[in-house]
C-alpha cells in the first residue's frame, strides 16, 4: 500500500517514474497519451486516487479535462499508457470488447454530464429505471425512490423533465449516476450554469452521496467555486503547454 | 422499466407522425384484405351456386347474360325457349340431367321460379317447415324469402310482373305457401320455388275449349334449362350442336364466371395495386419518422451508449420502433378491411345478392403481415444502422 485514503495527495501530477496504482480499487492514470485524429497527441498527466477519496482536476477550457474523464469512463479507447478503476485494468478490460467497457461503465461508474441529458419522453424515475435497464441491473423500484428522496425528489418521480428546474434535472441526472452503485462517480463540470447556492447544494450533494456509497468522486471544472472546496486538487497544464 | 416502455414513449411523444404512419400501414392493409376477401368470397360463392351446372341453355343472347339470369339470378333473362326443347335435351345420351327453369316474375323482389324438384336436390335444399308443393300455386320458399317477407305456411301471396320490386300484380292468382326451405347460404335462400305449371296458369289464362288448350300447351316455354353432363366428353360436342340450333343458346358457367373475373379482374388488380401503394407510403413514411427521430434523438442515442447500451442494441430499438409502427397498423389494417367487409355484407347487400363477411380468412393475409413488416424492417434499417454508429465520444462533449 502507498497511501492511506485519509493522507493528503500531491496537488499537482504526481512523477510518473516508479508510479504505481493504488491496489485499494481507487483510480490510476498513468503514463496515457491520447491521439484523436488528425490532432496533436495530448499526453495527460498521471493522477493515482485512493478508493473513497474525492478530488478535482481544474485546467483552462481546452487542457484535455472532457478527454481524461471519458478516457477514465471508457468512451475514448486507451491506446497508450495505462488505467485502473477499481482494481480493473482498462487494458485488459479492452480485450474483452467494447461490449465489455460499455459493461464496465454502466455498472461500475456513475457518470454526471455537463448538461443533464434526460430522457424528455420518461418521467423522472423511468429516467432512473433505464440505467439500470441499460446496465443490465435488475430495476429497483423502492431503491430508486429511496434515491430521488434523497436527492430532495421526492414527489417527482412521475414529472417529465422539462417540467422541473434547471437544479432539480441536475439532480435527477445525478440520481441516474448513483442508481447502480458505481465505485467511481466522474463529473463534468456539474456546476456549469449553476448560480453559487445551486452549485454550493450540487457539490454538497455530489460528495454526501459519493461518500455513502464509498465511491470514489472525481470532478472536472474550471470553477474556482469548485476547487477551493477540495483538498485534492489536479491541475492539468494549459493547451500547448509541456503536456505535449 | 425495459425497452419496450421507452419505445412506446417515443411513440407517444409525436403522436402526428406516429398516427400518420400507422394510418398508412392500416389503409393499405386493409384495401388489400378488402380485395382479397371480397373477391375469394365472390369465386366461392359463383362457383358454389354453379356446383352440378355444366350448361346454361336459353334463348340467343348474351352468353354472360344467361348465365347471370339463369344460375345466379342475378340478370334478367335473355329470352324464353320452347319446353319441348327440355324432352329433346333429356333424350340426348350427353346429357345426364336437364332441368328447366321458368322466370319472369317476383314477389317483393325474390324471384318466383317455376321449375322441377331436381332443383332443390341440385342445389341440396331441405324442408326446415312444411312440405313440398304438390299442385300448380303452390309454393315453397327459400329461408331469406321467408326471413325477410315474414311469409309462413299457408300463407298466400300474389307475383308482380317482372324481376324487380313493383311491377303490375297478376290479378288474384294466389299463390299458397306450403313450406319453407333450410338456409343454405346459397342464391336458393332467395327465391320462390313452384311447379312450372304455375308459372304457366299465371300468364295463359284459361283455355276455352280442348283445342285451345293444346294449342296453348303446344306454346308453352321454359327459360332456362340447367344441364349436366353425362360425360366429360360432352363438353366438347354439346354447346356446339346447341348453339347450332337457331332458337337455343348454350353457355358454360365455369367459363362465363372465369371471363366475368377476367373483366372485374382489372378493377380488383387496380385495387390492389393502390393498396400496396399506399403500404410503400407506409414504408417510406416509417422511414422519414425514424430518419427524423434520428437526428431529433442524437444526444439520447449518444446518452443510451453512455449508459451502457451497445450499438446492436440502439439498433434493435429503431428497428423495434419501426417494427411496432408496422405492426400496430398491420392489426388496425385487419380490423379495418374485416370490419368494412362486414358491414358492406350488412348494408349494401341486405338481401345477400353479394353476401360479404368479415367472418373469413385467407392465407394471402399471412402474407400481407409478413410483407407489411418486411418493409417497416427494411424502412428501419438504414435509421437504425446510423444510429448504432452514433459515436460514444460525444456523450460528454457539449455539442
Amino acid at each position: 500500500m502507498l497511501r492511506a485514503p485519509s493522507a493528503p495527495v500531491s496537488a499537482a501530477p504526481v512523477p510518473d517514474a516508479g508510479f504505481r496504482p493504488p491496489d485499494d480499487g481507487g483510480v490510476a492514470l498513468i503514463d496515457v497519451v491520447h491521439a484523436w485524429r488528425s490532432e496533436t497527441p495530448l499526453r495527460l498527466p498521471s493522477l493515482s486516487l485512493p478508493a473513497g477519496a474525492h478530488a478535482v482536476i481544474t485546467g483552462p477550457s481546452g487542457c484535455g479535462k472532457t478527454t481524461l474523464l471519458s478516457l477514465l469512463a471508457g468512451l475514448l479507447p486507451l491506446r497508450v499508457g495505462r488505467i485502473t478503476v477499481a482494481g480493473q485494468d482498462y487494458t485488459a478490460l479492452a480485450a474483452g470488447g467494447q461490449k465489455a467497457v460499455d459493461r464496465f461503465r454502466s455498472q461500475r461508474i456513475g457518470l454526471v454530464p455537463q448538461q443533464p441529458m434526460l430522457f424528455g419522453v420518461l418521467d423522472v424515475l423511468d429516467n432512473l429505471l433505464i440505467a439500470q435497464h441499460f446496465a443490465d441491473r435488475p430495476t429497483d423500484r423502492p431503491g430508486a425512490l429511496a434515491l430521488l428522496e434523497q436527492l430532495g425528489l421526492g414527489g417527482l418521480g412521475h414529472r417529465r423533465p422539462r417540467e422541473l428546474s434547471r437544479g432539480q434535472q441536475q439532480r435527477v441526472a445525478l440520481a441516474r449516476a448513483l442508481v447502480n452503485r458505481p465505485a467511481l462517480i466522474l463529473a463534468d463540470e456539474p456546476t456549469a450554469n449553476l448560480d453559487d447556492a445551486h452549485a454550493a447544494q450540487a457539490l454538497s450533494l455530489l460528495r454526501e452521496r459519493s461518500q455513502a456509497l464509498g465511491a470514489t468522486l472525481l470532478i472536472a471544472t474550471h470553477d474556482a467555486r469548485v476547487r477551493d472546496r477540495f483538498d485534492i486538487v489536479f491541475a492539468m497544464p494549459p493547451p500547448g503547454g509541456a503536456s505535449r | 422499466m425495459n425497452a419496450s416502455r421507452l419505445l412506446w414513449a417515443y411513440l407517444r411523444a409525436r403522436p402526428l407522425t406516429t398516427l400518420l404512419t400507422v394510418l398508412l400501414v392500416a389503409l393499405g392493409i386493409a384495401t388489400v384484405t378488402v380485395v382479397t376477401l371480397a373477391t375469394r368470397q365472390f369465386e366461392a360463392r359463383l362457383a358454389r351456386d354453379a356446383v352440378g351446372i355444366d350448361l346454361v341453355v336459353g334463348a340467343k343472347g348474351s352468353p354472360l347474360q344467361l348465365v347471370l339470369a339463369g344460375v345466379y339470378h342475378l340478370d334478367v333473362p335473355p329470352g324464353n325457349l320452347p319446353y319441348g326443347a327440355v324432352a329433346d335435351l333429356r333424350a340426348n345420351r350427353l346429357v345426364a340431367q336437364a332441368i328447366p327453369l321458368s322466370l319472369g316474375d317476383s314477389f317483393r323482389g325474390y324471384r318466383i321460379v317455376g321449375t322441377e324438384p331436381g332443383y332443390l336436390a341440385l342445389h341440396g335444399a331441405r324442408l326446415a317447415q312444411g312440405a313440398m308443393y304438390a299442385a300448380p300455386m303452390q309454393a315453397v320458399i327459400g329461408a331469406q324469402v321467408a326471413a325477410d317477407t315474414g311469409l309462413s305456411i299457408g300463407a298466400s301471396f300474389v307475383g308482380s310482373h317482372g324481376l324487380s320490386p313493383g311491377g303490375p300484380e297478376h290479378g288474384d292468382d294466389l299463390y299458397t305457401v306450403t313450406g319453407v326451405l333450410a338456409a343454405t347460404g346459397g342464391v336458393i335462400d332467395r327465391l320462390v320455388l313452384t311447379p312450372l305449371e304455375s308459372v304457366w296458369l299465371v300468364h295463359e289464362g284459361e283455355p276455352a275449349d280442348e283445342a285451345e288448350r293444346k294449342v296453348l300447351e303446344a306454346e308453352r316455354e321454359v327459360t332456362v334449362i340447367l344441364l349436366r353432363y353425362a360425360t366429360p366428353l360432352a363438353a366438347a360436342s354439346l354447346p356446339r350442336a346447341i348453339n347450332a340450333d337457331a332458337r337455343l343458346q348454350a353457355a358454360s358457367p365455369a367459363f362465363e364466371s372465369a371471363r366475368l373475373f377476367r373483366l372485374v379482374g382489372v378493377g380488383v388488380d387496380g385495387l390492389r395495386a393502390f393498396g400496396m401503394l399506399l403500404l410503400g407510403l407506409a414504408a417510406l413514411s416509417v422511414f422519414v419518422a425514424l430518419f427524423q427521430a434520428l437526428s431529433d434523438r442524437r444526444r439520447e442515442l449518444a446518452l443510451m451508449r453512455l449508459l451502457g447500451a451497445s450499438p446492436r442494441r440502439l439498433f434493435g430499438l429503431l428497428v423495434g420502433e419501426g417494427l411496432l409502427l408496422t405492426a400496430i397498423g398491420v392489426v388496425l389494417g385487419f380490423a379495418i378491411g374485416h370490419g368494412v367487409l362486414a358491414g358492406a355484407g350488412r348494408w349494401f347487400s341486405p338481401r345477400g345478392e353479394m353476401p360479404l363477411t368479415g367472418l373469413d380468412f385467407d392465407t394471402m393475409q399471412w402474407v400481407y403481415t409478413a410483407g407489411a413488416l418486411l418493409l417497416g424492417l427494411a424502412a428501419a434499417a438504414i435509421p437504425a444502422w446510423l444510429a448504432a454508429r452514433t459515436p460514444l465520444a460525444r456523450a460528454l462533449s457539449d455539442d
